[in-house]
């Protein structure tokens, strides 16, 4: 494969919107702008009205403190917002209340690191800074973009806190990315900072460039689902020019997710000067040892410190503990199954295995899911008592996710308890044996046929058949009894 | 009774509070004053005479009720750049036109529950940015000493509806010396507090790291409880501080044995005698009633100008990025290319305007952001640490407000840098964050015209009190006198 053949140096700039706050970064109005009618959740402040002032919320500091500390950042005792200078329609102030290293910027963190196994390596992604700005606002192009006589904007989101964080380009593939990206969903929901799934709530500028080309920029990524797909994309055009002898322009490029690619923004690539200074209207922020103190003492348990308690409470293996923190929603589930159905390592096979496929399958998360953990222990605790088998419980699953109904309802609607009745399963497996004459003559020396006989015994009762029962009456029925 | 437009604010407060004056009545006689006086001077832009009648009937009822009320019935203008729910606010310029302020600037909000009266909203340089009001894209004000002199500006509309008596204070700002200098040309006492006093929410910005709200008054004791009524840290504006000092008190406090610096290096050479000689005038008075007068040196001072010019731009050029015609103010309809459109909407900016953002967008500019808006803000850390070192030795400072008199319409208005020049005294305050007084030294005539001096008053950070402690002095001195003045010259 090509990606193989050629160095991929991966950097991004993920956008955290700070979506557990109550409140906009620098104005009193709503975190949570979804499904508002448009300009309703505004007000002087982030309208950025003649004579508005924005005042920052302490509580984006801590949230961002803490991701910091999270990311292994060093974390500034003194940090400073600056103003990032550009027009465009999306701001109400036609500049950006951020943060930046330079021209007399500090932000609230840098040098940090964010590691995760990958082929039984631990990778460490470096972290270059992370800072704190505000979300524009939202452009709607009634016709689509470049096909609209005009554009809408709807300020509901304008001054919502981000996080904008940026990672050094060390990122070596697309897959790595994609572990990244969940490492990272994982740190922010175990922090409780932002909720990762609600639109929006995650966005990235990736940089991508393949060994004897250029670096591409590619803006415009709006989900965490969209940032594997146009990494992958962006290789894979990049290392085709390289290996087709052409050469890769030095560019900044827009993924396009309803077409799956990502296109030249064609502009004239000229240095935009953003022209930073120091927000006036906000004070240098000052951490004492206190204060950052509290806030770190405050911090929730992470996904790796989460891993390894798995791992010495629930006595899974290292990878089982690791793939479950991965998705913060999925080591909750875990241990909320735990709770009710004791035996830890049945609960993370079947959620490494029928479970994910359930999410895989229906794209969703595993809050969505239709299998509580109460109905998973439910079931668990069918099978350990022999209620019905492992195999009847993947079939009940799926039903359970299908119809939301309890696993006791799905098992007595669909008649699915096991069948320990010898006499029953003496009549099924005669049927059997007249129908495959065959195969009971061969039985008498070759165990396969054997097994074949049962697996008929098995699938005539739709695997609701005492496997035991089967197998002894199968035998009998062979010995002439 | 003496003549209500000649009362000053306590006196009406008092009175108003007593049942034995209404508020309409005030309200009344200043908007008849107002009708007569405003179209010679230019002092307001908008008269808000049903809103004034309005809140004046509240407060009688406020009365009726038993409220005392700290500024009941005290008529107050507020500057064009400060927001009065209701009211129109342009800031002196076309790209605001028929813009309506949504809310109360919270000085404003307090001036109203304190019971005050806003009249209308008054004249300014556009955007605060001027000396003069020759700025203003609604015409300058007259300075009612002389129908030729400037008021002053940039809070020009403020200082003359005060010494003209169509108000009873005003607000105004002081971004480099805009309360100041209008109050020193129409013989006023105006304050610029220390930064983080008074709320700037509702204030548009011009150069937020520098300006503060001001006020106008023609008795010390007026200025203190109109300021009194307005401080306080403000939530909605985090560069606010909680001062722990009474303003009320300082007027009646002596001035025996404080230290007063005569700022050598704004007192020399370039300083017209008529000025000069108000400066010692005020220092013998002071002396008299046990002031010691030294010579205090800010030694860099001399590069005040340039380092306010640099930052009032750049701050300027990204402050005034939002006037592009799509949420509010005056726009064409938008049609084609927004940057085009942009660029239409903001050609309505006065060619002053136009080049404060293209200087301060260019100061800011990569490649040169470290050359001027960096090298200016490390200036500014050193003046502050100068007048640190200066008050070690010294609690108050003086030196003149302004280097001239009040200076001819047209004088100036060719050349910038000459306009720039005449803020020379007043920047190094604002860059320092320090609160400063103008207080009006008598008169001294010119060509058959009587026209206003003044100097000011120069406290540590934080103490903006010692100003009113020794402009109080002044004050029963019978040196700094404020009075109401008609045009042209005529004193009331
Ligand atoms: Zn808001």
């Amino acid at each position: 494969m090509a990606e193989s053949d050629h160095r991929v140096m991966i950097g991004l700039e993920v956008h955290v919107q700070l979506n557990r706050l109550k409140t906009k970064l620098f104005c009193g109005c709503r975190a949570e702008y979804q499904g508002l009618p448009p300009n309703t959740n505004v007000c002087p402040v982030c309208l950025g009205l003649p004579g508005s002032l924005p005042v920052l919320n302490k509580l984006a500091v801590n949230h961002a403190i803490m991701v910091a500390k999270a990311l292994n950042c060093t974390i500034s005792r003194s940090f400073n917002f600056v103003r990032k200078n550009y027009f465009y329609p999306d701001m109400t102030k036609n500049f950006q209340i951020s943060q930046y290293e330079k021209a007399g910027g500090v932000p609230v963190a840098h040098s940090g690191w964010l590691g995760f196994a990958n082929d039984s390596s631990e990778r460490r992604i470096r972290i270059r800074r992370i800072q704190i700005e505000e979300d524009p606002g939202r452009l709607e192009h009634p016709e689509g973009i470049g096909s609209s006589k005009y554009v809408l904007v709807d300020y509901n989101r304008a001054g919502v806190g981000l996080l904008e964080i940026v990672t050094e380009p060390d990122l070596a593939s697309p897959d790595e990315a994609r572990v990244f990206i969940q490492k990272l969903r994982s740190v922010l929901e175990h922090l409780g900072v932002c909720d990762t799934s609600r639109e929006g709530a995650i966005r990235a500028d990736a940089n991508v460039s393949v060994d004897g080309g250029n670096r591409v920029e590619v803006k415009n990524i709006s989900s965490y689902k969209e940032i594997v797909k146009a990494i992958e994309f962006e290789v894979l055009r990049q290392t085709k020019i390289i290996e087709a002898g052409g050469s890769v322009i030095r560019e900044t490029r827009h993924w396009v997710e309803a077409k799956g690619m990502t296109i030249s923004s064609r502009q004239k690539e000229e240095e935009q000067d953003y022209r930073y200074f120091p927000e006036p209207d906000i004070p240098i922020v000052s951490l004492d040892e206190d204060t950052l103190q509290r806030i770190l003492d405050s911090m929730p348990e992470l996904p790796d410190a989460r891993a390894k308690r798995f791992v010495e409470q629930y006595g899974l293996k290292s990878y089982d503990a690791n793939v479950l923190v991965l998705d913060k929603g999925l080591a909750d589930y875990f241990e909320e199954t735990v709770r009710l159905y004791t035996n830890p390592k049945t609960v993370a096979n079947w959620i490494q295995s029928e479970i994910l496929r359930q999410l895989n399958e229906k794209k969703i998360e595993i809050n969505q899911l239709a299998v509580t953990p109460g109905y998973l222990a439910e079931m668990l605790h069918m099978i350990e008592t022999g209620e019905i088998s492992g195999k009847i419980g993947k079939r009940v699953l799926v039903e359970v996710a299908n119809t939301g109904l309890p696993p006791r309802v799905v098992v007595e609607r669909l008649g699915l308890t096991r069948i320990a009745d010898v006499e029953f399963i003496r009549r099924v497996a005669e049927e059997v044996f007249r129908e495959n004459p065959e195969a009971v003559e061969d039985a008498k020396r070759d165990q396969e046929a054997v097994n074949y006989l049962i697996g008929q015994v098995m699938k005539k009762t739709r695997g609701r058949a005492d496997p035991d029962v089967a197998n002894k009456v199968v035998r009998q029925l062979l010995n002439g009894g | 009774m003496e003549a209500v437009f000649k009362m000053g604010a306590s006196r009406i407060a008092s009175a108003v509070n007593a049942g034995e004056l209404s508020a309409k009545e005030v309200v009344a006689a200043y908007l008849e004053r107002i009708a007569e006086l405003n179209g010679k001077l230019n002092a307001y832009l908008h008269v808000d005479s049903t809103g004034a009648r309005r809140a004046a009937s509240s407060v009688d009822d406020s009365v009726v009720r038993g409220e005392r009320l700290s500024l009941a019935g005290v008529p107050v203008a507020i500057k064009d750049v400060i927001s009065v729910r209701g009211l129109p606010i342009t800031c002196g310029s076309r790209v605001l036109r028929g813009y309506v302020a949504p809310y109360d600037a919270t000085v404003v909000d307090r001036l109203k529950r304190a019971g005050a009266i806003v009249l209308g909203t008054t004249n300014t340089d556009e955007f605060a940015m001027g000396s003069s009001t020759e700025n203003s894209a609604y015409g300058a004000s007259r300075n009612p000493w002389a129908e030729d002199r400037v008021p002053g500006g940039s809070s020009g509309g403020s200082a003359v509806a005060v010494s003209g008596g169509m108000a009873t204070a005003a607000l105004g700002t002081d971004t480099g010396g805009s309360v100041r200098l209008p109050a020193c040309f129409t013989g006023l006492f105006g304050l610029k507090p220390s930064y983080g006093a008074l709320s700037r929410y509702g204030l548009v910005s011009y150069a937020n790291s520098l300006e503060q709200v001001g006020v106008f008054a023609r008795s010390v004791d007026d200025l203190a409880l109109v300021y009194s009524a307005m401080l306080g840290a403000d939530p909605k504006d985090g560069t606010t501080t909680n001062f722990s000092w009474s303003i009320r008190d300082a007027p009646s406090r002596g001035v025996e044995g404080l230290r007063l610096g005569v700022v050598a290096e704004m007192a020399g050479e370039g300083i017209h005698e008529a000025v000069s000689s108000a400066l010692s005038t005020t220092c013998k008075e002071l002396e008299r009633n046990g002031v010691s007068v030294g010579e205090a040196s800010i030694k860099h001072i001399g590069y005040s100008l340039e380092a306010y010019y640099l930052i009032a731009m750049s701050e300027a050029s990204s402050n005034l990025a939002r006037f592009d015609g799509v949420r509010y103010g005056e726009h064409p309809a938008f049609e084609g290319d927004w940057n085009e459109e942009y660029s239409r909407v903001r050609s309505l900016f006065g060619l002053e305007v136009k080049r404060r953002i293209i200087l301060g967008a260019f100061a800011l500019s990569a490649g040169y952001q470290e050359m001027y808006y960096g090298r200016a803000s490390r200036f500014r850390t050193m003046l502050i640490h100068e007048f640190r070192e200066a008050f070690k030795q010294f609690d108050v400072l003086i030196a003149p407000t302004s280097p001239t008199p009040p200076f001819r319409f047209g004088e100036k208005t060719q050349d910038p840098l000459t306009m720039y020049l005449s803020d020379v005294d007043t920047v190094p305050v604002n860059l320092a964050g320090l609160p400063a007084l103008n207080v009006p030294v008598g008169t001294f005539t010119i060509d058959g015209t009587t026209l206003p001096l003044g100097v000011q008053l120069i406290a540590p950070y934080g103490r903006d009190e010692l100003l009113f402690t020794v402009a109080s002095q002044l004050e029963r001195s019978g040196l700094s006198i404020a009075r109401v003045v008609e045009p042209w010259g005529r004193i009331v």
